[in-house]
């Protein structure tokens, strides 16, 4: 299973913060994982969209591997 | 290094204190605080939410980038989270090295590193309503 997870205005916007997606035999990017599960609503979303993959920085064109963890959240601000 | 994620206030020189660093001859730290104002609302509290495993591997990242570029011998970044009224403290960054330049260095480069990289979101509560934090990217993300 593919882990999708949502924070702040992304997570407010989608109405979730977690997901459990299954994996499909072709190659998945996360734009596509995020398709799969916003529908229409990912027209509503903040840009730029920022991308984790397994806690990494990643971008929506990262490949999307079954058993990876999968987060979209706005533009961050720490400190 | 020392990173720490806590709903709790903490104190900033006790903090410092605590880690006894040998042979340092400079320690630096910031402290951010919540303002009482920003875009012309007045502010009553920050509501800090973030992604806690990546929040840790990102700090831990960021830390070790510094400390390795920057020549520290210790960092110490603690970052709080949840519901903080204003002029309370947000964060701690603390960093020690053999001479000031580096460590002035280092204690800025994370700083401006928990900016664009740490997934932290601030929401800000003012009487008018809530309003998210334009945040920032990561600028090797373009």
């Amino acid at each position: 299973m593919i882990t999708v997870r949502c924070f702040a205005a992304v997570r407010e916007i989608l109405g979730w913060d977690t997901r459990e997606l299954a994996p499909t035999d072709a190659p998945r990017r996360a734009s596509d994982v995020l398709s799969a599960l916003a529908g229409p609503r990912a027209a509503d979303l903040p840009k730029p969209l920022l991308v984790a993959i397994n806690c990494e920085h990643a971008s929506l064109a990262s490949l999307v591997r079954d058993g990876d963890e999968v987060a979209f959240f706005p533009p961050v601000s720490g400190g | 290094m020392i990173i720490r994620l806590q709903s709790e206030d903490f104190d900033p020189e006790r903090e410092a204190q605590m880690l006894d660093v040998k042979g340092a001859g400079a320690r630096v730290s910031f402290v951010g605080t919540v303002r009482d104002s920003a875009r012309d609302r007045t502010i009553t509290a920050l509501e800090i939410e973030h992604y806690p495993q990546m929040t840790r591997a990102e700090l831990a990242r960021i830390g070790a980038a510094a400390q390795s570029r920057h020549n520290l011998q210790e960092v110490l970044i603690i970052h709080r989270h949840g519901r903080l009224a204003c002029h309370e403290r947000i964060v701690l960054v603390t960093v020690w090295s053999a001479h000031r330049a580096e460590a002035f260095a280092g204690c800025q480069a994370i700083v401006d590193a928990l900016k664009t990289r740490a997934p932290f979101w601030k929401k800000e509560i003012s009487p008018e309503g809530a309003l998210w934090v334009p945040g920032q990217t990561p600028q090797d993300l373009g």
